[in-house]
């Protein structure tokens, strides 16, 4: 029961509750977020039962046919019948009455303990976040001292201290579990702080007050909606369990009361149980189902929902089929194309959304590259462009879908025609042996837990089945081939332990440490230093030439591939703009679009956004699907 | 490392020396009426007098508080004002009942509840349906009602299990097993609804990191990525979990006691509490929060071992 009450108070993790764009438009998200929540079946039905409750609570008096302590002793245990509608207990007083008065004692206790928790919790939150310094470190060493306390024990002492008051032990309990709230509060304040527009506000002469009420105030409201729901229903667990211990006001009706009596009489009327632990399991359970309906409305309601199977087109069931069809055998690919390293033909990627439409992220690609040659990728966010690279991986994620189009790698499908996924059998044998991976961002993509040297010597030992100890002199010798001046360091020390031009350099050991013959490196340079770009692409260039592979160079920048490339292609929402060697692509672009993203180049300007407005085919959501992936 | 260990053993002893004297201030609020509820209605006032000089209760709470702290120093932690039984040694009978419950039904969500937990995150489609309404309904139902409905058809109603507790010096294993089998699942099963939600979505959370791409990229397999890469790297968060619910569990094992009659801590303190009897409070109190910051200290020392990170700072 209590080990509910720490984790309940954890379950919306701070970040993920906070949803991202309430700041700035308060008033418009909650309307949508209210007209998404009563379109959850199970965000109304909660929502009924809650009301049902209140009702049933505030108007105990008038609803209950009997006193709550009035005892017929010539009618004890009774059942059900006309008079006692639910029977009575063992003194003879009425189920149904008690239900009704327990009500009453048990959701004002709960709204107790919450307001309590809110009011010492929230603004607690706020100041720590917003000023930091003292203050937050004081506050979280109480916070510390509370969380390690476990609730009924410190109950437990209350009860001890001050008799048997409800409301003094949930006002305990409000403290106790305000800490949920402070560090709610506080991590929201943090994230926001900092904000442009609260920056905005606070350079436009708005006082910290203001600043608070209006624009914070506004990001914490909902995830604290959540958050009272979650501790309203650990309060009635917790004021119940107190009360089933008899440590209680015995003059008061309240579940627990009732299922203390009814577990005193589990041999005559165990029935008696049924109803107490029945309106908590109720309540609790609309709490709870309350707010999970209200984070599912604050978060996109473009989840893929499991309906979408329901709502597939008959034209989505053909290729469905079509591709069970081909996955028993795989065709073999047109004549003539073999000898391309890899070939892309009218490439299709979509992602399913909840209302049973597929977005198309890459639409009608094709392109081929050989061995030894570069080929450049170019395109803004959003373009598709890192999409059609995981699609040659086999490393999109999840819910991603060919949704037309193949892909063959020397001379065999990795994407049939027909398929709608990209076959994982066949591509974890030729992953990082024959095809490899140079990512963009090089802290997050080593595992933070092992060293470099294990990371670099496993695929090694995987792929190529040697010994660890071969492994590991192999493992220095690329190091040093990478322009690392002390591989023995680099090889002991942890991803944090190095910096990013250092890690960027053993992820491109990595991407060649078993002899591929493609590379596909995803914006390779992007989230390194200038000075050490350069130097990134004049490896990446010798390696290159050095071991005659085939390379994929995803960028945006028409300067790496002005640098680097032979041929290039140029995406933009999704399609193939247009496909050339280098030089006469750059010399002579016969789209407007490749003359626009080369005009920005030659004017010095880094692209780092949009460069020219996109059609409306693709909105910003697939622009920050992209930046995610 | 000895150092974190000694500054994590410090704050220990700091937050120990607080509680205490928290506690001990707040029971000084109802020390007024003990000598009463001891000798009854009739005592004269000579008798109290008598009484309150007996147990110390005609001290100033300073004086009090440091005769207390100095003999729990010593390990004496005094004797019940109702039953004079020393609260050492009847912590010392009680302690193993509740801590055998709480180490078998937490080493039973840990492994329990990882296991459905990974199979959530990786498999998804049902397996994450069924770990999603779990969740729901274990948060629903509070864990002492679920040792009340489990007693109540599982004991009485079909005669299964012992309704009450069987467990006397000298019982045999089976007898204990037997005896504390209703009230470890009764313990366990909000845990490990609630765990595996929490070690779900730690685990999906993993499983979108850039690293777990590059090494699929690199050719590690599947298998090898989960178990060896993203389990170690959730790791930190489940633990977090089951902490919390070791902590939560040591009140909810409490209430179990009473339902199931077992002679654990739970009936000591419940009698202590209703009776304010000081010394056996101060004693239940002090011994949980020393379970609690070894536990949190062992989930420290654990996250170091995981996250090198933390390890170097």
């Amino acid at each position: 029961m209590t080990e509910s009450v720490e984790t309940a108070a954890l379950t919306p993790a701070p970040g993920r509750a906070v949803p991202e764009k309430s700041g700035q438009t308060g008033t418009v998200v909650r309307s949508t977020v209210l007209r998404r929540l009563f379109k959850n079946p199970l965000g109304i039905i909660a929502i009924v039962i809650l009301l049902a409750m209140a009702v049933m609570a505030v108007f105990a008096d008038a609803l209950a046919p009997f006193d709550e302590n009035f005892a017929n002793i010539s009618k004890t245990l009774a059942a059900p019948d006309g008079v006692n509608i639910l029977g009575t207990d063992s003194s003879g007083r009425d189920v149904w009455s008690r239900l009704l008065f327990g009500a009453q004692l048990t959701l004002a206790s709960a709204l107790l303990c919450a307001a309590v928790a809110i009011a010492i919790g929230l603004p607690a939150g706020l100041i720590a976040g917003y000023y930091a310094g003292k203050f937050e470190a004081v506050s979280n060493w109480v916070v510390s001292i509370l969380m390690s306390l476990p609730g009924l024990i410190v109950l437990l002492t209350i009860r001890a201290a001050f008799g048997p008051s409800v409301w003094i032990a949930m006002i305990a309990f409000g403290v106790l579990i305000s800490p949920s709230y402070f560090r709610l509060t506080r991590s929201a304040v943090q994230s926001v702080r900092n904000e442009l527009y609260v920056d905005a506000a606070r350079v436009s002469g708005l006082s910290d007050l203001r600043i608070i009420t209006r624009h914070i105030f506004s990001v914490v409201r909902a995830p604290i909606i959540i958050q009272t729901a979650a501790i309203a229903g650990v309060a009635i667990a917790i004021q119940s369990g107190l009360e089933f211990l008899g440590l209680g006001d015995p003059a008061k009706a309240t579940w627990g009361v009732m299922l203390s009596e009814g577990f005193k009489n589990v041999y005559l009327t165990p029935s008696l149980l049924f109803w107490p632990a029945f309106a908590m399991a109720l309540t609790i359970g609309a709490l709870v189902l309350l707010g999970n309906a209200i984070r599912d409305a604050l978060e996109d309601g473009e989840k893929i929902k499991h309906r979408r199977k329901k709502i597939r087109t008959a034209e989505d069931a053909a290729t469905a089929s079509a591709a069970k069809a081909a996955r028993k055998t795989v065709a073999t690919v047109e004549a003539g194309t073999e000898h391309h390293l890899v070939k892309v033909t009218n490439l299709g990627v979509g992602y399913p959304q909840a209302d049973g439409s597929v977005k198309k992220v890459v639409d009608d690609v094709s392109f081929h590259v050989d061995r030894g040659e570069i080929l450049g990728i170019v395109g803004e966010s959003g373009s598709g462009k890192s999409q059609t690279a995981f699609s040659i991986l086999g490393l999109l994620p999840d819910t991603a879908r060919i949704v037309a189009g193949a892909i063959q790698f020397d001379g065999n499908y990795t994407v049939a025609p027909g398929e709608d996924k990209v076959s994982q059998d066949r591509l974890s044998k030729l992953r990082g042996k024959r095809i490899s991976y140079i990512p963009q961002e090089p802290m997050s993509n080593l595992d933070p837990a092992f060293t470099i040297g294990y990371q670099l010597v496993t695929p090694m030992m995987r792929v190529l089945g040697i010994s660890k100890a071969e492994a590991t002199t192999r493992g220095m010798k690329l190091l040093a081939d990478v322009g690392i001046v002390n591989p023995e360091r680099t090889f002991k020390a942890y991803p944090h332990e190095v910096s990013g031009g250092m890690a960027q350099r053993v992820l491109i050991a990595g991407a060649i440490s078993c002899e591929p013959d493609l590379i596909i490196a995803d914006e390779p340079t992007t989230a390194l230093d200038v000075t050490v770009q350069a130097d990134v692409l004049d490896l990446i260039r010798d390696l290159q030439r050095r071991l005659g592979v085939g390379v994929i160079l995803v960028t945006h920048n028409f300067g790496v591939v002005a640098d680097l490339c032979d041929r290039v292609v140029v995406m933009q929402n999704g399609r193939l703009v247009e496909e050339g060697p280098v030089r006469e692509i750059l010399r002579n672009p016969k789209k407007e679009y490749t003359q626009t993203l080369l005009a920005s180049m030659l004017e010095g300007k880094e692209p780092m956004t949009m460069l020219v407005p996109a059609p409306s085919s693709v909105t910003a959501r697939s622009t920050a699907k992209e930046n995610v992936l | 490392m000895i150092t974190f260990i000694l500054k994590r053993l410090g704050s220990g002893i700091v937050v120990l020396f607080v509680v205490s004297i928290l506690v001990f201030s707040l029971l000084y609020v109802s020390s007024g009426s003990i000598a009463r509820n001891i000798l009854g209605d009739q005592a004269t006032p000579e008798q109290l007098a008598v009484k309150n000089a007996e147990l110390g209760l005609d001290q100033p709470i300073l004086a009090r508080y440091f005769s207390w702290l100095t003999g729990a120093l010593r390990g004496d932690l005094g004797a019940s004002w109702f039953t004079s039984e020393p609260v050492a040694s009847s912590l010392a009978t009680r302690i193993p009942v509740t801590m055998t419950m709480v180490f078998v039904a937490m080493t039973l969500i840990a492994i329990i509840a990882t296991l459905i937990g990974v199979a959530a995150a990786v498999k998804r489609g049902w397996v994450d349906r069924v770990v999603q309404i779990g969740a729901i309904i274990g948060d629903s139902i509070p864990g002492f009602v679920i040792g009340i409905i489990l007693v109540t058809i599982l004991a009485i109603q079909m005669g299964f299990f012992p309704a009450t507790s069987t467990i006397a010096p000298g019982v045999g294993a089976d007898a204990w097993a037997l005896s504390l089998a209703l009230p470890v699942i009764a313990l366990l099963i909000n845990g490990v609804t609630g765990g595996a939600q929490q070690i779900r979505s730690a685990v999906i959370k993993q499983l979108e990191r850039d690293y777990v791409r590059t090494l699929r990229s690199r050719g590690i397999g599947e298998r090898e990525v989960l178990f060896k890469h993203v389990l170690r790297s959730a790791a930190p968060a489940g633990l977090t979990v089951l902490s919390l619910q070791l902590i939560g569990m040591l009140g909810g094992v409490v209430i179990i006691e009473q339902i199931f009659a077992l002679p654990g801590m739970g009936p000591l303190a419940v009698a202590a509490t209703s009776q304010s009897d000081q010394p056996v409070v101060m004693g239940v109190v002090m011994y949980t929060v020393v379970v609690v910051i070894v536990v949190n200290l062992i989930v420290d020392l654990l996250n170091g071992w995981l996250n090198p990170k933390v390890r170097v700072s």
